[in-house]
């Protein structure tokens, strides 16, 4: 067990080293004098110059990225070359939202996905089966952000005063906030990582809302969540359901499971506890997959519902050349994907005995 | 052979060519069937758009009001306004022209960003596959860097460095997609050098290259074949993306991402202009994923019997 994660970890530092390096290069691939789309075409050679020598950009590429590589490791990527804000407050600003969404998605395509999916399986080939499938297909197919718009006309347009309404944007409504958890509990002297935690804690609107009993902010919160839950999880949702239909239908033919329903165990506890359980394994790894798709998707939904999170920071970054920006957000969000995936694979374990003695 | 032949059904299979059953059985495929519909009509529609289009794709109407919903004048739209079956655009641009001239752009991103990442996952697939060692780490490394990213993310950054541009989203959304194909050809060709056959026929002095073209590729060609096909799909739902940010295609062209992109923010008083060209991108997206779907089961070799 303990070698089996450490061997996967082993496996993962290539990777993270391959991650940061095309990161890395990729802003050293700019066109032009890096100095210049920093500082814009007017700047002078010797302001160039005192730019470079200052960012270290006249040292060898092996020595920067060591560098690099260095700050990363202290959670440090580096200012913003906009507005000079450290990037890290970037992030634990923005972080929270893509992760509410990410999370929200992942609880609404998983549970509906399985339930759908178990539900096609066991009725297989009777109207449900056919339809939940028709529509797992156009799933795959829709853009999330034509989907987000035309669930943000539906909902928050053709049930206009009814209590279907759901807001079609923003995060709170106008007017509502939640004040940081520094200022709740009196933690003004925190400083360094701690702080940074706090910050993050407190930004995550749900969270904060949460444990300060503010639940008339939390219900707003989640009512806004709805939208771009539904709108990024029906992609996964309709992949989990095809493959809880296909995984558990090749369960469903194996001999154990004729053997539970001849000794008289009822259909509910074979598929529960028999079936479901066998067929799990596929099931996670696609959620594991799918978890990748939606912070893909996190540009496109927090666009469409015009949402503080990482996605819309990550293109206006780019549109306003921000490469600073724009490599630390691609790095975090590949890193986060990673551990997702590591997190999966370490499930297995759990799921498989059988692959903890290999 | 000759009991088994014994209805009718499994003398006709057993008479064709691989390819002949292959393409029997695709032809039957429920899904397919409306997979190649939907594609017939797109290429249809893009290979006959300036016959089809009423008005040129970004001709500036001056009789019409800025976004003007659909008129159709046999659904009783009064006679004396100028029909707009999908109504009119921001620019007072004709929607439907403007659809229709979007296939091409959708179906020629879609097949040139798979077929370049097919090339190129081809070529590095191979050569890892052949020369092996640190070459061979190497490159599925570099693989297995690009699969760590979440894939869209990784054609933006690719964008944000090469700037946007429809050409540059075609190379970003293959690249994103080559490892994909590199690990199918990789993982064939290992499979084919231990062969007793393929150390014969190097001892003949077949080259390596004879040997990807004659034993490895036909391997690897089903894969290929149902990968490319649902790339394709991929292909055209991420470069729609990126248009609809506004990385990829610049106003004025006709590129359903990006018609979407530029009217998002009147989906509440104008829904036609969000609606239909989202309509448009999920309905040849759909079209490839179950020709994909057709083919995955058309060419699996465990249901091939009789050939």
């Amino acid at each position: 067990m303990t070698t089996f994660i450490i061997r996967r970890l082993i496996l993962l530092l290539p990777v993270l080293l391959g991650i940061t390096f095309i990161t890395f290069i990729m802003t050293r691939l700019l066109p032009g004098d890096p100095c210049f789309a920093v500082m814009g075409e007017k700047a002078t050679v010797a302001q160039c110059e005192e730019y470079s020598q200052r960012q270290g950009l006249n040292d060898p590429l092996l020595v920067q990225f060591v560098h690099y590589l260095n700050n990363i490791a202290h959670g440090d990527f580096g200012q913003s070359l906009r507005n000079n804000r450290q990037i890290t407050d970037i992030v634990m600003e923005r972080l929270p939202m893509t992760l509410e969404v990410a999370i929200g998605a992942t609880l609404f395509s998983t549970t509906f996905g399985i339930l759908l999916g178990i539900v096609s399986a066991v009725k297989r080939n009777s109207i449900i089966d056919v339809v939940t499938m028709m529509i797992a297909n156009v799933g795959v197919s829709m853009p999330v952000f034509w989907l987000g718009l035309v669930l943000a006309y539906v909902f928050a347009l053709t049930f206009k005063g009814t209590p279907l309404w759901i807001p079609p944007s923003g995060r709170l409504t106008s007017g509502l906030s939640i004040p940081p958890l520094v200022e709740t509990f009196n933690l003004q002297n925190l400083s360094g990582p701690m702080l940074t935690l706090v910050t993050f804690a407190s930004n995550t609107v749900t969270f904060n809302a949460l444990i300060t009993g503010n639940f008339k902010v939390l219900r707003d919160a989640l009512w806004h969540l709805i939208l771009p839950c539904v709108a990024v999880g029906t992609i996964p949702l309709s992949i989990i359901a095809r493959m809880t239909r296909s995984s558990l239908l090749e369960v469903l033919g194996q001999d154990y499971i004729r053997t539970a329903r001849a000794k008289g165990l009822g259909l509910r506890v074979v598929i529960i506890k028999h079936a479901l359980r066998n067929a799990m394994l596929p099931i996670v790894t696609i959620v594991g997959l799918s978890i990748g798709g939606l912070l893909s998707g996190a540009p496109l939904t927090e666009t469409v519902f015009s949402l503080p999170g990482m996605g819309t920071q990550l293109i206006t970054s780019i549109l306003s050349r921000d490469y600073t920006v724009v490599q630390a957000f691609t790095v975090i969000i590949a890193l986060i994907f990673v551990t997702i995936n590591l997190i999966v694979d370490l499930s297995y374990v759990f799921l498989d005995p059988r692959i903890r003695l290999q | 052979m000759k009991t088994l032949n014994s209805t009718k059904l499994l003398k006709q299979a057993s008479q064709r060519t691989p390819f002949q059953n292959v393409l029997h059985r695709i032809t039957r495929h429920r899904s397919a069937q409306v997979g190649f519909l939907i594609l017939g009509f797109m290429i249809a529609m893009a290979i006959l758009a300036p016959v089809l289009a009423p008005f040129g794709p970004i001709k500036v109407l001056t009789d019409v009001k800025v976004r003007a919903p659909p008129c159709i004048h046999w659904l009783g739209c009064p006679a004396d306004k100028p029909e707009h079956i999908f109504g009119v655009d921001g620019n007072r641009r004709d929607l439907l022209s403007r659809i229709i001239f979007g296939s091409r752009l959708s179906l020629v991103i879609g097949m040139a960003s798979a077929t370049f990442a097919i090339l190129a996952g081809v070529i590095l697939g191979a050569l890892a596959g052949f020369i092996g060692g640190w070459f061979d780490n190497l490159i599925m490394r570099l693989m297995d860097v690009l699969l760590a990213f979440p894939s869209l993310i990784l054609a933006i950054a690719i964008v944000a460095v090469l700037g946007s541009g429809l050409i540059n989203v075609l190379l970003a959304v293959s690249i994103v997609a080559i490892p994909v194909y590199a690990r199918v050809v990789r993982a064939s060709v290992l499979q084919v050098k231990e062969q007793d056959f393929v150390s014969a026929s190097r001892a003949l002095g077949a080259s390596s290259f004879g040997l990807l073209i004659n034993h490895v590729m036909p391997n690897a060609l089903t894969p290929l074949i149902v990968q490319g096909t649902l790339g394709i799909a991929s292909a055209i739902l991420d470069s729609a993306a990126l248009s609809f940010l506004g990385l990829g295609a610049p106003p004025p062209t006709p590129e359903w991402g990006l018609m979407l992109g530029e009217e998002r923010n009147s989906v509440f008083n104008a829904p036609h202009l969000v609606f239909i060209p989202g309509i448009a991108i999920m309905l040849t997206v759909l079209a490839f994923n179950l020709i994909g779907d057709g083919l995955r089961d058309a060419l699996d070799p465990r249901l091939v019997h009789g050939g």
